[in-house]
């Protein structure tokens, strides 16, 4: 039964890193209703400044984790004024595959020896990890830190989009972008604005990630970005709480594998669940069908 | 017309024979080294993939992201034919039909639920059934040793030559075209435009969206067939999440709804990474990536709609269309 428990924390603990980058996935969507595939690789950046941050430059990591959160978001808002603002009214997958080509080159440039280069690193973590044994399951303070960020951020963002002038502008621009540019919206700065938090959000999932699972490597992106999506969809893509549910299931159905059946199976499990939660509610758990309009 | 048509398809013939002669030459002068000659047959063996794939998404509209799982299954289920039963030309031809059965059958089983699924979900859907099917061939070793699991699948006797991957080029084009110009592509592309209008011209949009997916899946299958038997080494990263996204970008780039663009590209596409290969020297080889990425995002932006638009050229244009034109012309 404890380690059972056990195995509940760390799924959650998973499914929060999942959360921070599938809000930023959910987020981008609503508003443009973008597969934003290069979300994975700013999570990868936002990592390796983390990283340097707390190791190479000395920066205290609460500091190095916002510094990451800034540099990131500058890099989103660069990447939507390059490779998807051009497209904005073009079809959807060929913002797509912009996108990708976004992705692969996030990850080769950084891959070259001048940037991060090519191999594995190990994390020291800028702290020591201590187990506190709260009525037989034992927690780490790492966990504590993840639960206690991502609940915050969460909540921040709900409040941002729900009470906030700007989160309004959001929910406007993704109903419709002509109505809310009649409406005063500036709605290439509300999307620049939604492209920087995610990318910030995802870069905090980062530098989490490199603390939590301390290797870090220029492709790391791609399977956490991949599940973050799904964990987006599973939920209800465009929704908050959607990515926030989906992500903790996700991230449970991993760990849970992983402990209970097969480590080599958990991709695998994850991605039926998925497909099997599609076929009863093809738009998510959350997400509501459209009536078909003729 | 009879005569006219008669005369094209001489034309058609010779064409191709023309264009497999001075292959041929280049490569018994020496032009062409076995190892551009390997280039060349992997470049085939994309176009057939990636015309399965312009058939589901392209023609069709039915957002795939997973179309390597089927070629995947295609290259492993050939493979254990030949594999078990030795590499004449009997067995390899009985290993081709297997493997695009096979990639058929899968993709029928799996399109009747998922395809009831649309746009971005589908898409997702089948992104994770080829997520699924890696983990499948990673873990294969346990039920069919022969398959070889994590450590790649080897011993496929290698009998696909040039020629026959050729042949099975030429033979996928045509089997496209003719699909696409038949009325069950239409009706495809009909569903592609707008699916509740197709519905209400009496197309039965499920049985086409499964039509097109089994099609362009056994296509699939076929390339993967071929694949095994040209490349000594099968792995679950060849059929993993990035080359389905490869057989994306050829398609996408192509332009979608053009089968003469998705050809163009998968050649141009893979002489592309191998070109820079060669261009950059073993120097500059870890720029091949960025390079590659810069490519794909400025042809994106420069050419939204993709190399070819939606237009078709040669053998590939519609003959009606032109016909008309001709009529329209000589009557004015």
């Amino acid at each position: 039964m404890d380690y059972f428990m056990e195995q509940v924390i760390n799924g959650l603990q998973l499914g929060l890193v999942y959360a921070l980058i599938a809000l930023g996935y959910t987020m981008v969507y609503g508003i443009v209703k973008l597969i934003n595939f290069a979300h994975g690789d700013v999570f990868m950046v936002g990592a390796f400044i983390g990283y340097f941050g707390f190791s190479s430059w000395g920066l205290p990591w609460p500091l190095a984790i916002l510094v990451s959160a800034l540099c990131c978001a500058c890099l989103g808002m660069l990447i939507e004024r390059i490779a998807y603002r051009p497209l904005r009214y073009a079809t959807r997958i060929v913002a797509l595959i912009s996108a990708i080509g976004v992705s692969f080159f996030l990850e080769y440039f950084c891959s070259l020896k001048f940037m991060f280069g090519p191999n594995y690193r190990v994390v020291q973590r800028p702290f020591d990890e201590v187990y506190w044994s709260i009525g037989g399951v034992t927690i780490s303070n790492i966990q504590v830190l993840i639960f206690c960020t991502a609940v915050c951020m969460l909540v921040g963002l709900q409040y941002l989009v729900m009470r906030t002038k700007m989160g309004a502008a959001m929910r406007t621009v993704s109903f419709d972008h002509d109505t809310a540019r009649l409406m005063g919206v500036n709605v290439d700065r509300t999307i620049s604005f939604t492209f920087g938090i995610g990318a910030a959000l995802a870069a905090v999932g980062g530098v989490l990630y490199a603390i939590a699972y301390p290797q870090i490597w220029t492709f790391m992106g791609i399977m956490p970005g991949l599940k973050a999506f799904t964990a987006a969809v599973l939920g209800g893509i465009g929704l908050i709480p959607g990515a926030m549910l989906g992500a903790l299931i996700m991230g449970q159905a991993e760990v849970m594998t992983a402990a209970f059946i097969s480590s080599q199976l958990r991709d695998a499990i994850a991605f039926s669940i998925l497909i099997l939660v599609l076929l009863v509610r093809p738009c998510g758990i959350l997400g509501k069908t459209q009536p078909e309009k003729v | 017309m009879g005569v006219k048509d008669g005369k094209r398809i001489l034309i058609y013939i010779v064409g191709v024979i023309l264009v497999y002669a001075v292959i041929k030459m280049l490569a018994v002068t020496g032009v062409f080294n076995p190892y551009w000659q390997r280039i060349l047959d992997q470049a085939m063996i994309m176009t057939i993939g990636a015309l399965g794939l312009s058939i589901i998404f392209g023609i069709s509209g039915q957002f795939s992201i997973g179309h390597a799982a089927f070629f995947g299954i295609g290259a492993y289920s050939a493979g254990l034919v030949t594999k078990s039963l030795g590499g004449d030309i009997f067995t390899f031809l009985l290993a081709l039909a297997v493997g695009t059965f096979m990639a058929g059958l899968v993709a029928f089983l799996i399109g009747l639920p998922v395809l009831r699924l649309t746009s971005d979900y589908l898409g997702i859907a089948t992104l994770g059934f080829g997520i699924i099917m890696k983990v499948g061939f990673d873990n294969a070793n346990k039920v069919i040793p022969e398959m070889g699991g994590a450590t790649g699948m080897t011993g496929i006797p290698q009998v696909a030559n040039f020629e026959w991957i050729f042949l099975f080029c030429i033979i996928s084009i045509i089997l496209a075209r003719n699909f696409v110009q038949s009325g069950h592509g239409r009706a495809c592309m009909a569903l592609r435009e707008d699916e509740v209008a197709a519905n209400v011209v009496g197309i039965n949009i499920f049985r086409y969206k499964v039509l097109a997916f089994v099609f362009g899946c056994s296509l699939a299958g076929l390339a993967g067939a071929l694949y095994a038997h040209r490349y000594p080494f099968l792995h679950p990263t060849n059929f993993d999440f990035l080359p389905s996204i490869d057989f994306l970008i050829i398609v996408v780039l192509g332009g979608m709804g053009s089968l003469t663009g998705t050809i163009v590209t998968a050649i141009a596409w893979v002489f592309l990474l191998e070109g820079l290969r060669a261009i950059l020297g073993t120097t500059f080889l870890e720029w091949r990536g960025v390079i590659y990425a810069l490519i794909l995002i400025s042809v994106i932006l420069i050419r939204r709609q993709g190399l070819f638009g939606n237009k078709e050229y040669g053998f590939l244009a519609p003959v009606v269309r032109r016909k008309e034109a001709r009529n329209v012309t000589t009557e004015s």
